[in-house]
This record gives structure tokens, C-alpha cells and sequence, in this order.
């Protein structure tokens, strides 16, 4: 351990003077000089009715890249899922305990009437953020987290008995399977049209409004299910890990 | 002071580097982790950015108008939601290994003996 | 580059050695809060509002509550 330090802060600063030498041959900070992002800027609004360059971009132009994104985002989900399974030793209480026992652990009431108030309001606004994607700063990625801190607001109030009622698992589940599956089904849709893979077939509409820029509004929809989803089944993971497993009495 | 975010990305990565090594603590070093992913958000937005230019959202703003990169934006997007998700995995990961060890010293987690 | 921008990338820095040298996990989950705060205010001067609406709610709302309740979890047998 003595040992470790005065070696490590050696080839740190070796490490950071090349990374330094590197980054400094970029062009200097405010000069941006490739043509793609000047090209994209001029063309969006006319080529895909869509306002929003970025998610333009996200679900349009490099709509591959999304579709890996996702699906690392659905395999480390389904691998937490994996790991925080009851182990041979554990076992799950009982519901009837848990609805029993209250499981209020005294949260003060300016917190839980604040969170109450706030849980619908934060889904709605989640869904908005989702459904005006192309329009404005927003898109499936942040509307669907914005969905998900309503269910942590219902916990937060104390409800964990009605959070779970709320979301039931299978629902979840199903729910996320839909988003992950629903991408790939509308790239393969492209391929039945007779366009390419992820192709942007369906009528673009009038830049503005919320169904413009054909498949960019459902693939939005689609990943904003996938986030939200994914989102809550990893808190209701954790949570079931903390409050209802037990080590398993020997018989 | 052009150069000025580069040594920023390069202080965040060195200093995450520095957490993830010298840490006692499984779950300080998921966190040094995020500060090593985010200086990389710093880097990809601090080269598409264009001086005196605006956001590429173009509701108000006409067609045309000048605008910074939105390429390395959606790169960054779905980034910064991604490995919130590889972060909880490796924290159920640190868990587990809290569950059959007993500690999270990353010192003194050894191979399982038999 | 303005000043703002200058001002954001030194709290930035000032802010990731602050994480890294909270040793306690459970300090360290409000400083990430933080720093995720400071995180969006950055790339809202970079001009990219979609970048700091997404750190916004990941960096403030969910690393902080999944790194909660690991910690709750393993606050049971500490060595």
C-alpha cells in the first residue's frame, strides 16, 4: 500500500501530459470546424420537419447508434434484475406482513403531502417532454426519466404498499419489453415499406406540430417507455432487496 | 484560455483515476467511475461547441441561423442515461459481493476459497 | 469564451475533486447531487439544453436514490 501511491501519481502525470498533448492538437475551443453539424443544422427543418436537431439526430440520422444505446440499457437492467435475484438463503416476507406493519417509517408530513401533490404533475409533465420530442429540447431519453422520479415521488410519500399496487411487475416488464421490441418492429416496418432499415416512411407532417417528422415522434414514444420502465423496475429491485428479503430460517 | 476545457476533462479524468485506486470503499469507486464518464461528456460537448452561436433547436430561431453541433449532443444524450444503468448494475454487483463477503473492501476481497 | 463558461468549468473541476475526496459514500451521494447540478449549468452555457436536461434529472433524481438504497442495504454488517 506504501508502495502504491508514489507509483500510481508517477504514471499519472506521465498519462495526463500525453492525454494533454493530444487534446491540445485539437482545433481551439470555439472552433468548430466539421461540416456535419453545419449540414445537419441547415437541412433538418426542411429534409424531416423536425425542430429539435439533436433528437433529429438521436432518432433519425444515427438512429443505429440509439438502438445499441438501448439495448445496453435493457441488458444492464435485465443483468441487475439477475443479480439481486433471492439467493438459496434468502426468502421473500410475506405481503400480508408488509401491508400489516405500515411501513411508514416516520417521514415528516411537509415531505409526504409535498411528493403527493407532485406525483401526477411530474408524470404528466414526463409525458410531455416524451410527445414534443421533435419540437423541442426534450425526446424519449429525459421525458422517460422524468416519468420514472414520479414513481420515486409515490415512494418517497410513504406509499410504498400503493407504489407497488401501482406498478405491478409483470406490467413493468411487459412495458419494457414493448419499448425495446417496438424500436427494432419500427426499423423493420421501414424494411417492409420496401425503404431501408430505421428509414423515416411515415408522412412527415407540418413542421410544429406533434405528430410531424414521421418515425422520429414514435420511436420517441417507444424509447421514453423503455426508460421510464427500465427506471422503476431497477428502484423496485433495490427496494425489494432492502425491505423484503430476509435471511432464510433454518427449518 | 482556449486550451482551458481540455485541462479540465484531463484534471477530471486524472482525479477519478486517482478515487478508483486509491479507494477503500466499493461503492467511493462507483462514483469515482462517474467522474471519470463525465469528463468525457465535457470533452465531446467542448469540441462541437461554435463561439456566439446558438442551441440547434430552431423553433424560434430561423432555419438557417447559426447553430453549435448537435451531432456530439446526441452522442452525449443517450450516453449520460445509459451508465446511470451500467452505475446501478455495478452497485448491485458491489452488493452481492457486501452479501457473501462481508465487506467491501476491494483490498480484501479474495478469490473464493473452495 | 465567456466568463460564465470559464466560471462553470472551475466549479466543475473544483466540484469532481470534491466527490472523489469525500470518502464516505453516503457524503458523497449529496455531492453528486451537486455536481450534477453544476454539470447542467455547464452544458447549458456549452448550448446544449436537451445534454443538461438529461444530466439534470439522472445526476440529481436517480444516481443519488440507487446509490441510497445500496447503501441502506449494506449499512447492516459494516466491517
Amino acid at each position: 500500500m506504501s508502495l502504491r501511491t508514489p507509483l500510481f501519481l508517477l504514471s499519472i502525470a506521465g498519462f495526463t501530459a500525453f492525454i494533454l498533448w493530444g487534446l491540445i492538437g485539437l482545433p481551439a475551443f470555439g472552433n468548430y470546424q466539421g461540416p456535419y453539424g453545419d449540414i445537419i443544422n441547415g437541412q433538418v427543418v426542411s429534409e424531416r420537419h423536425a425542430t429539435n436537431a439533436v433528437s433529429a439526430v438521436n432518432f433519425d440520422y444515427r438512429g443505429m447508434d440509439t438502438i445499441g444505446e438501448e439495448f445496453i440499457l435493457f441488458v444492464s437492467v435485465a443483468g441487475c434484475t439477475l443479480l439481486l435475484r433471492t439467493g438459496l438463503d434468502e426468502q421473500l416476507v410475506e405481503k400480508r406482513n408488509l401491508a400489516a406493519e405500515g411501513r411508514s417509517y416516520s417521514t415528516s408530513s411537509a415531505v409526504k403531502s409535498m411528493c403527493l401533490v407532485l406525483a401526477v404533475p411530474a408524470s404528466l409533465y414526463g409525458w410531455y417532454i416524451v410527445a414534443h420530442g421533435q419540437l423541442t429540447p426534450g425526446g424519449g431519453f429525459q421525458g422517460g426519466v422524468i416519468m420514472a422520479s414520479a414513481a420515486i415521488f409515490l415512494y418517497l410519500a410513504g406509499e410504498y404498499v400503493v407504489m407497488r399496487r401501482l406498478n405491478p411487475m409483470w406490467l413493468l416488464e411487459l412495458g419494457e419489453s414493448i419499448g425495446a421490441g417496438g424500436y427494432v418492429l419500427i426499423g423493420l416496418s421501414g424494411l417492409a415499406a420496401g425503404a431501408a432499415f430505421l428509414q423515416n416512411i411515415l408522412p412527415l407532417g407540418s413542421e410544429g406540430s406533434v405528430n410531424s417528422s414521421g418515425t422520429i415522434w414514435a420511436i420517441s414514444m417507444v424509447v421514453g417507455l423503455e426508460v421510464s420502465t427500465a427506471f422503476v423496475v431497477l428502484m423496485l429491485e433495490f427496494l425489494e432487496q432492502l425491505l423484503e428479503l430476509q435471511p432464510r430460517r433454518p427449518r | 484560455m482556449s486550451v482551458f476545457p481540455w485541462i479540465v476533462t484531463a484534471w477530471l479524468f486524472a482525479i477519478g483515476l486517482w478515487g478508483v485506486i486509491s479507494s477503500r470503499n466499493l461503492i467511493h469507486q462507483v462514483l469515482c467511475l462517474a467522474i471519470i464518464q463525465s469528463s468525457t461528456y465535457v470533452l465531446l460537448l467542448a469540441i462541437g461547441y461554435k463561439t456566439d452561436e446558438g442551441a440547434p433547436i430552431f423553433v424560434t430561431a430561423p432555419s438557417g441561423s447559426p447553430a453549435v453541433d448537435p451531432v456530439v449532443q446526441a452522442l452525449t444524450l443517450t450516453d449520460v442515461v445509459v451508465e446511470a444503468t451500467v452505475v446501478a448494475l455495478l452497485l448491485s454487483l458491489a452488493v452481492q459481493a457486501w452479501k457473501r463477503f462481508g465487506t467491501l473492501d476491494p483490498d480484501r476481497l479474495r478469490v473464493l476459497k473452495g | 469564451m465567456s466568463w460564465l463558461q470559464m466560471a462553470l468549468l472551475t466549479l466543475v473541476g473544483i466540484g469532481g475533486w470534491a466527490v472523489v475526496a469525500t470518502r464516505d459514500p453516503l457524503r458523497q451521494a449529496i455531492m453528486l447531487s451537486l455536481y450534477g447540478g453544476l454539470m447542467a449549468g455547464l452544458f447549458f452555457a456549452f448550448q446544449a439544453p436537451d445534454v443538461a436536461l438529461s444530466e439534470l434529472v439522472v445526476g440529481a433524481v436517480v444516481l443519488p436514490m440507487i446509490l441510497l438504497l445500496a447503501l441502506t442495504k449494506v449499512r447492516g454488517r459494516a466491517e
